[in-house]
């Protein structure tokens, strides 16, 4: 009877998957339970915390909630403008340049916001050369705007940020067709008209998907705002935990913060939910044409952003780097790249193997109740994406040191041996804090490889009498491994860049290139910080090149 | 496939497992030695630092190379340094906390997580507004938070004390650092404790009018846009501006030793404290005293432009230049027992 209704899931063919679903009941356990201790801090509101809450209430509350609502915004639109317009021309339109813009756009991806964010400053900041440069050129009395304002933070983010939405609105202007652009064109509208009328309405899941995944980045983002000294909610937090000594204070804001990724999610949610699905193959239609001005407006755009996002910064973390890497390239260098990569492999093995537990699990046979648990459970494990590395952090730290007190304690009066704490401080939960915050970012390309699998493929190989090894061989391995190979590179490379939750979590000595970028621009030595950033920027290319190779086939 | 993947996840498993085993291993060796043998002298020391490598690696090399007691630490931010010494509590293996700031060492006293220390030579060695009352932490080397100005904008008979600052013929030439950073905290809180909290709001809300520039994330910013010419004056780190005039002999920024006439200038301190749970209390005394010597102390102004907590020794060439001043002689502890009252003042004055 099980036989039956296992045949097209199951892999090995057994019935004993209560384990697999165990597993995947205790990673989702692992991911909430963080949430869960930072929410459960608001049953410890003090005095001490009563005035604090008083005391922000009366001074900064309501710039926090600006600050973090302008960036919002700000972002939300910059990504948006920028994104959605670059896919548009580089999909629909013939202008010169368009090929190498294709792929070219997708390079800011690369940078971390926390480098780009130091690279804008030192290069326009009154002491930088840009300032510098005008002040030689009409006296010291030209106008410059300030360059820690809120503009500054949201052109620096968008410009990071929008190849999310320039790839996700991309592939979806490829696959819905510029046939229906035809259509609308035919219909005797403008192409403007059929821009707004027509690709806007058919692309927005994908928009909102980019633009969704874009504004958590945001809300994550430390490095950045601390670089602007541009107060969010991530940045009240460290202040309340290194400033105020309180870390429960800090777990409070903390929720405040899971406040907004709420909406964010739920906008994104929303955003979605009339998403039409039609395909349309456009192999062959034909792209438009610019000419004269258009065209050149066109090319002059691509250029001005590939310019600012990528180009620029980059040469300059270059001319940063030659200036001083003879005392910078040093066996303590080295240490922090070993100790870079070591993290990344270690967390990307480990959440890739999660990821792939999960997907197996979410294929195994199950009833309708209980698959509704099952699939809460998958959603609830990919949530972590949205968690900002600082928030995610003081939550482990908060439930770790429950756990390590009431070990430490046990082992004391039942062994009557004082035992060091396990998991404070530990690479295990560093390595937990990387897999519940990427494990989203694993998921979904391992879930794609399993439903390239159709069942009816191992239907046929198991009545051609394959063995369930033999069906893993050549069925199972080839078809999953791109999708591990594209979790295990992304996850990797964000582990590397990640900054809050390492600078918080890491183990003593485990110091990586993105704590050292950290530490040389709180000191203000951009220079020093320009060659770890230049590593993880060549890092993050590798990625990028995967993608940009994965794009090309579905043309 | 069920098989395999078993195997993979018990192989990960036991791969952390071992990891940590390995971990626990050194601790358990750690626990037996400390327990068994009656505390032998020639025990490492563990120190958690939150001073960086390149700070303390010579430093320990040379007390080794004297006493020969192995000294081995472990680098961090403070705040997580303090949270996982908590963490750990009776079982931790740390025996000297070491960090910068008076505020940071307060806080761990103040969460009971350091020894009380009767050492005659630290005692002596060490000024009592360097030290904890009850010898909880010491401090090691002296770190002057004073005003620097450009040369050839603002005559040093202009300047006088830090609250001076808030006068009207600043306005539009302060540059200051974001209050997040600990040093302002500090200074803001023994200025709290000198001058009271409304006298002292008072002046940080004449900081915040006269500034030129948004605040800064760092000193040597300040120090650098004094340069160029954005601002005339800045409060900063002295040994920060030491590093620029190292580059540059004639930098065009100079400094300026605060408040000479009135309650002297502000310092802050790097120092250490023995855990409460030590396993080897004695070697960590050892190295603290030997720490508070001439040799180390010269050390210490020479490695980052510092000045000897003790005064008997003599600063590095580079500080000394900056001539002899009078030192707020407060106890630095005020700095740690008033920083929330401070960072609560700054944000009512709006100073970000």
């Amino acid at each position: 009877m099980s036989k039956v209704t296992n045949v097209n899931v199951s892999i090995g063919g057994g019935v004993k998957h209560w384990p697999w679903k165990v597993i995947s009941y205790l990673i989702a356990a692992i991911v909430v339970l963080p949430i869960l201790v930072i929410l459960i801090q608001w049953g410890t509101v003090g005095n001490g915390e009563q005035e604090i809450w008083q005391h922000l209430f009366n001074t900064k509350l309501d710039r926090l909630l600006f600050n973090t609502l302008i960036l919002m915004l700000g972002v939300g639109a910059g990504v948006m403008v920028i994104g959605v317009g670059l896919a548009w021309l580089t999909t629909v339109c013939a202008f010169p340049g368009r090929k190498i813009f294709e792929w070219a756009l997708m390079l800011p991806l690369a940078i971390p916001t926390y480098v780009m964010a130091f690279v804008f400053l030192g290069l326009m900041s009154y002491t930088g050369p840009v300032q510098t440069t005008l002040r030689s050129w009409f006296g010291n009395q030209v106008y410059f705007p300030n360059v820690q304002a809120s503009g500054s933070v949201i052109l620096v983010l968008s410009l990071v940020l929008y190849p999310y939405v320039y790839m996700l609105a991309r592939s979806a202007f490829v696959t819905q067709g510029r046939s229906m652009m035809d259509a609308g064109r035919i219909l005797g509208k403008t192409s403007w008209q059929a821009f707004f009328k027509v690709a806007i309405p058919i692309a927005r899941p994908a928009i909102v998907a980019g633009v969704a995944l874009a504004l958590m980045e945001t809300l994550a983002d430390f490095g950045a705002v601390s670089i602007f000294n541009y107060d969010t909610f991530t940045t009240a937090i460290y202040s309340a935990w290194y400033g105020l000594f309180n870390l429960a204070m800090a777990a409070q804001l903390a929720s405040l913060l899971l406040l907004f990724v709420a909406l964010v999610l739920f906008a994104e949610q929303k955003g979605r939910k009339k998403a039409r699905y039609t395909q349309q193959n456009s192999r062959n239609t034909q792209l438009y044409t610019l000419k004269g001005w258009q065209a050149l407006a066109a090319t002059g755009f691509c250029s001005l952003i590939l310019l600012l996002a990528f180009i620029l910064p980059f040469i300059q973390l270059l001319i940063w780097c030659v200036e001083i890497a003879a005392e910078e390239l040093d066996s303590r260098y080295f240490g922090f790249l070993l100790n870079t990569l070591g993290l990344g492999l270690i967390a990307a093995v480990v959440t890739t193997l999660f990821a792939l537990l999960l997907a197996y699990v979410k294929r195994l046979p199950a009833g309708f109740v209980e698959k509704r648990w099952q699939n809460i459970a998958i959603r609830i494990s990919t949530l972590g994406y949205a968690l900002p590395g600082s928030v995610l952090a003081v939550g482990i730290i908060l439930s770790f040191t429950f756990l390590d007190q009431a070990i430490i304690g046990a082992a004391q009066k039942v062994f009557g041996i004082s035992i060091r704490p396990l998991l404070v401080g530990s690479l295990f939960a560093l390595v937990l804090a990387y897999s519940t915050r990427f494990m989203a970012v694993a998921f979904a390309p391992v879930e794609a490889g399993f439903e390239r699998i159709n069942p009816k493929i191992i239907e046929a190989a198991k009545s051609l009498g394959a063995s369930p090894t033999r069906l893993l061989q050549q069925i199972y391995v080839p078809l999953l491994k791109p999708g591990l190979l594209t979790a295990l590179i992304i996850v990797f490379v964000d582990v590397m860049k990640e900054m809050p939750a390492t600078l918080i979590m890491r183990p003593f000595g485990w110091d990586t290139l993105a704590v050292r970028v950290y530490q040389m621009t709180a000191e203000g030595q951009w220079e020093r910080a320009a060659l770890p950033s230049v590593t993880l920027i060549l890092l993050g290319l590798i990625p990028v090149y995967l993608l940009i190779r994965s794009s090309r086939p579905s043309r | 496939m069920l098989k395999r993947v078993l195997f993979t996840t018990l192989s990960c498993l036991t791969l952390f497992a071992c990891a940590e085993e390995r971990q626990s291993v050194d601790s358990a060796d750690a626990v037996i030695s400390g327990e068994v043998s009656n505390v032998d002298i020639t025990d490492p020391v563990i120190v958690y630092s939150s001073r960086q490598e390149y700070l303390i690696k010579p430093l320990f090399d040379r007390f080794t190379e004297d006493t020969g007691i192995e000294v081995q630490y472990q680098t961090g931010e403070e705040g997580p340094l303090i949270a996982r010494l908590q963490a750990e509590g009776e079982a931790t293996f740390a025996d000297v906390l070491y960090t910068v700031d008076a505020g940071n060492l307060w806080s761990a006293a103040d969460k009971g997580l350091l020894a009380s220390v009767d050492s005659a030579l630290l005692n002596q060695n060490i000024p009592e507004h360097l030290r904890e009352p009850q010898g909880q932490w010491f401090g090691l080397s002296i770190r002057a938070r004073t005003i620097v100005y450009a040369k050839d904008r603002v005559d040093p008979g202009e300047l006088s004390t830090y609250a001076d600052l808030a006068d009207p013929k600043w306005n539009g030439r302060l540059c200051l650092r974001t209050s997040k950073e600990v040093y302002n905290i500090s200074l803001v809180a023994t200025m709290i404790e000198r001058l009271g909290e409304e006298a002292t709001q008072n002046i940080i809300e004449g900081w915040v009018a006269n500034l030129a520039a948004p605040v800064f994330s760092s000193d040597t910013l300040v120090i650098e846009a004094i340069a160029a010419g954005q601002c005339d004056v800045g409060l900063v780190n002295s040994y920060y501006l030491g590093r620029k005039q190292v580059d540059d002999p004639d930098y065009p920024v100079a400094l300026f030793w605060a408040n000479q006439g009135t309650s002297g200038t502000h310092v802050n301190i790097s120092g250490a404290g023995i855990t409460r749970y030590s396993k080897n209390p004695e070697g960590a005394q050892r190295l603290l005293e030997w720490l508070s010597t001439e040799e180390p102390q010269v050390l210490f102004s020479e490695l980052n432009l510092e000045i000897p907590a003790n005064p008997t020794v003599p600063s590095a060439a580079q500080v000394a230049a900056w001539g002899d001043f009078m030192q707020d002689n407060i106890n630095v502890e005020a700095a740690g027992r008033l920083q929330a009252e401070a960072v609560m003042l700054m944000d009512r004055a709006d100073y970000r």
